[in-house]
């Protein structure tokens, strides 16, 4: 068995000897090259396009402009289908491609591509929640695509609104109310895989290559916008490198469907990284929070109202504000909560997925006022914590799943890594912060095992291996499972037209949910076995165990389940097929359309070290405790719980967006827009799992690959807070920033 | 659409390339369309974040800000060239052992920067591992793991088989010929 072991990585000796191929190194004969057209303003009317000087350019195929779409040109999007393949009439956002041209050469799409020349008046944008806001804003949407929708005539695509308890009782009852109003910047996912988009005519259909996370979901919508059957459309979908919920839906790949087919010829739309900044971002968020407590603590009540600014079409962005928000009272225990959050629209980059989905936003502000909260009640900010955190099975969000884990558990150890209680040296701080996040709340993963006639196994499985190491949580499973080596599993994935249907890859649903269905279709083989067994021993079928590659006789003894396969197959071969589903049922009457699989929960606690000259801020220490159920690889585990937390610490200290008044994003690109280098970590850094193997998953896991990104910013500002005495509500926490708030309260 | 042309020589991975370039195409634009190597990366472009990294004459560049043209001549070690007669080298295997790749899109210029560190600091703190792979991004945040892997390859700096991997024992099918079993 190597569940709880850390074999190598499957595809790992691909990925160290560069034969890893992804969509990017795969060679389609006779490609042409796409190049976008992108005008360099937010919000411009369309005038005429002229094609004709980027036509001549030699080697030139096609410049595809709205008019080479159906009419109307069609849209698409996972929650409204807002989304024109190429913009029409109006550019809305920064980046918006407004035509594409195909080449022979990428030299040439290039070229031809700088000389489309677009007629266009610039217009007025929004690009901050005010602006979206204010009375007579303009328009980010067309109304006529929100019909019967009051909300159409403004810049708000929704308002969501949770509630519980009577918040007017328990304002009365609060000895303290705590407020504040928080920020978080738009920040991207940066994949350092670009996106790829590439497409070619096959028969009577077509396949498209993407590094998706959802091939099943973006086969529906290729297979609606071409209008073939979903039998026509093909995905292939290789391993993404790095995919963040940036690479969940569909952003250029109806675009080049629509060239390869208009062509008769494979297209291939490599990004730029500044181009992936102007398709993928996170949304930003303003959010102001009141929290009402008794002297002794107890949290008695939590009103929030949150304004997310997403972008210029909805993307999955109002998805990630409605489940993001819907979890803000946290992990605790609160009486009555009232909660508005609105998806606002504004001429900026589509928000859309990004680890933490909708929650680091909300977390950064909550979990900030339970800090305030503790300075002003003269309460530890680990105590106030434990006081209200919901323990194993209470009903913390009414109608939804209870809590279903050791959550004190976490954060006492996390408390007690960082020496907790024990003084920082001088001039350091600490703090601490808890994050929770509601896993899927609906899922449908099918698996495919076959076990063949050597006893090596192929697993068939729909998730898309972004990093997160599925495919080798596949393989141990099967291994186990099965009786066979790890290194004699293959996991099939990324391709419909061979892989069985899988709802999504999201929401660190996979080891669960797919796990599942791979748990299910392994037993499914091991039922087989065991007709087999009894057939071949005349034995009754239910007196046969099949476990862990041994068959058990009633008898007592025992056969490798390879003797049993090789017998039973008999002289023509062949193989055992088993199948396995795993469901997670909806819930219509949910406010989120069904309830929690499991929560993910972290708790972070950080000493920081201030440079009051430069307002730099170094970790010192980050320590980071996920509950896991069960860490089914520890390597793993442990790397997606540090790559989260330093994901974390990016939006935390130095990432964000920068536009400038009239809507251009001025920091595209590596030079102007920060991530965290290997000289960017803490100084110190431990990350350790919880492991009751209390979850839904296999072996009790749970899913574990966004917590600890969760609850670093509150962490890490209540570390600086504790080091200064400063308080800054606003990230990131640049030097700049740090360095004004530190002057601020000098001369305060 | 013929563009003016040049002829260069250059050595990649211990073979010797001639190719016809185009005057303003970088290095990495030559490896991964004119000679057939995508282990190199292609991500910023800038020189920002390292997944392009390659050896040229054994000093660690970042091949999309070498013009090719500059390079006739040259030697030129890219991924591929890390694993000499089959056998992971050291750094590969440590990074296996490890689990340092996660995505791994960024992980071939963190080996190639990693082996011109170990090159020219066959002993390296823990420092001059995070210094020497200070031009290396990794989104997945792996570094901890990565850096730990340089250090375990450092320790200990044995090839290892690729293909030492366990066979299956599926007794003996030579009697049994395929045609014998499944005629026609």
């Amino acid at each position: 068995m190597t569940i709880g072991q850390s074999p190598a990585r499957v595809g790992g000796v691909e990925r160290v000897t560069g034969r890893q191929q992804y969509v990017a190194d795969i060679h389609l004969e006779d490609v042409l090259h796409v190049k976008l057209v992108a005008l360099d303003v937010a919000r411009a009317t369309i005038g005429r396009i002229d094609a004709s000087a980027a036509s001549a350019v030699p080697g030139v195929r096609l410049v595809m402009t709205p008019a080479d779409l159906p009419d109307p040109v069609p849209r698409f999007g996972p929650q409204l289908r807002d989304r024109p393949v190429l913009a029409v009439g109006e550019t809305k956002y920064h980046g918006e491609p407004v035509a594409a041209v195909a080449a022979e050469t990428l030299d040439a799409a290039e070229e031809a591509a700088r000389l489309v020349h677009v007629e266009f008046e610039e217009l007025p944008a929004v690009h901050t929640v005010a602006a979206a806001r204010a009375d007579g804003a303009p328009q980010v949407q067309d109304p006529a695509l929100r019909p019967n929708d009051p909300l159409a005539g403004s810049n708000v695509l929704r308002e969501h609104r949770y509630a519980w308890g009577d918040l007017d009782a328990a304002e009365r009852e609060a000895d303290l109310v705590v407020e504040g109003s928080y920020a978080f910047p738009m920040v991207t996912q940066f994949a350092i895989e670009p996106h790829t988009f590439m497409a070619a005519p096959s028969g009577d259909g077509i396949t498209v290559w993407s590094a998706i996370q959802h091939p099943n979901w973006l086969q529906r919508v290729i297979a609606d916008l071409v209008l073939l059957p979903l039998s026509k459309v093909r995905i292939v979908a290789p391993d993404p490198g790095g995919g963040f919920g940036g690479k969940q839906h569909a952003k250029y790949e109806p675009l080049v469907a629509f060239m390869a087919l208009r062509l008769g010829r494979p297209v291939r739309l490599v990004l730029t990284l500044e181009e992936t900044f102007q398709a993928v971002r996170r949304g930003a968020a303003e959010i102001r929070v009141r929290s009402g407590f008794r002297r002794d603590g107890t949290l008695v009540f939590r009103d929030i109202d949150a304004d997310y600014l997403i972008g210029a079409y909805a993307d999955i962005a109002d998805r990630t504000v409605a489940k993001g928000s819907y979890t803000s009272t946290g992990p605790y225990n609160c009486p009555a909560v009232r909660i508005v959050a609105r998806s606002v629209l504004s001429h900026t980059v589509p928000s859309t997925a990004f680890r933490g989905f909708g929650n680091p936003q909300q977390i950064w502000a909550t979990e900030s006022n339970m800090d305030e909260a503790a300075r002003r009640l003269e309460i530890d900010p680990l105590e106030l914590r434990l006081r209200n955190l919901a323990r194993t099975g209470d009903a913390f969000i009414p109608g939804d799943t209870p809590a279903d884990g050791e959550w004190p558990q976490a954060l006492r150890r996390a408390a007690e890594l960082i020496g907790w209680g024990n003084p920082p040296p001088a001039g350091r701080g600490r703090g601490i912060a808890v994050g929770l996040k509601e896993g899927p709340t609906t899922g449908l993963s099918y698996s495919t095992v076959r076990l063949l006639a050597d006893g090596s196994v192929v697993v068939y499985a729909g998730t898309s291996d972004m990093g997160q190491g599925a495919r080798t949580i596949f393989a141990q499973i099967a291994a186990g499972e099965l009786g066979a080596p790890v290194e004699w599993v293959t996991v099939v994935m990324g391709d419909t037209a061979v892989v069985p249907y899988d709802q999504q890859t999201s929401a660190s649903r996979s080891s669960v949910l797919m796990g599942n269905a791979v748990l299910n279709a392994c037993r499914d083989v091991q039922r087989k076995l065991r007709s087999m067994a009894a057939r071949l021993e005349s034995v009754d079928e239910a007196g046969i165990t099949v476990d862990a590659g041994v068959a058990s006789l009633p008898d007592g003894r025992q056969l490798p389940v390879r003797d049993v396969l090789v017998r039973g197959l008999g002289r023509l071969g062949g193989e055992v097929i088993g199948v396995g589903e795993m469901r997670k049922e909806a819930q219509l009457d949910h406010p989120l359309g069904g309830t929690a699989a499991f929560y993910e929960f972290n708790a972070t606690a950080v000493e920081v070290e201030v440079d009051r000259d430069t307002g730099d801020v170094t970790v010192v220490r980050h320590v980071t405790v996920s509950d896991v159920g069960k860490a089914l690889h520890p390597g793993q585990v442990r790397g997606q719980d540090e790559g989260a937390a330093i994901m974390g610490l990016g939006h935390t200290l130095m990432e964000h967006y920068i536009y400038d008044d009239s809507g251009r994003l001025r920091n595209l690109g590596a030079i102007d827009y920060r991530i965290p280098t290997s000289m960017d970590l803490p100084l110190e850094m431990e990350s350790d799992a919880i492991e009751n193997g209390d979850g839904p998953g296999p072996y009790g896991a749970k899913g574990m690959s966004e917590g600890a990104l969760l609850c670093v910013a509150p962490a890490v500002a209540a570390a600086v807070r504790d080091a200064t005495g400063v308080a800054i509500r606003d990230l990131p926490l640049t030097p700049e920033r740090v360095w004004r708030a530190l002057q601020e309260e000098v001369s305060a | 659409m013929s563009q003016p042309s040049l002829p260069i020589r250059v050595e990649v991975n211990g073979r010797g390339r001639s190719v016809e370039i185009a005057p303003h195409h970088t290095l990495l634009d030559v490896l991964r369309a004119d000679l057939g190597l995508t282990g190199t990366k292609e991500c910023c472009l800038v020189g920002e974040c390292g997944a392009c990294t390659v050896l040229v004459d054994d000093r660690s560049v970042d091949a999309c800000l070498v013009l090719a043209a500059e390079m006739d001549g040259a030697r030129i070690t890219t991924v591929e060239g890390l694993a000499a007669g089959g056998e992971l080298s050291p750094l590969q295997r440590a990074f296996l052992d490890t689990s340092a790749a996660q995505c791994g899109f960024c992980i071939p210029g963190q080996l190639v920067s990693a082996q011109a560190l170990l090159d020219r600091v066959p002993h390296p703190s823990r420092a001059e591992v995070e210094d020497g792979l200070a031009g290396n991004y990794c989104r997945c945040g792996g570094y901890e793991q990565i850096f730990e892997a340089v250090l375990a390859a450092a320790a200990d700096g044995r090839p290892v088989p690729q293909a030492a991997l366990p066979r299956a024992d599926i007794g003996d099918r030579s009697s049994t010929p395929d045609a014998d079993v499944a005629p026609q």
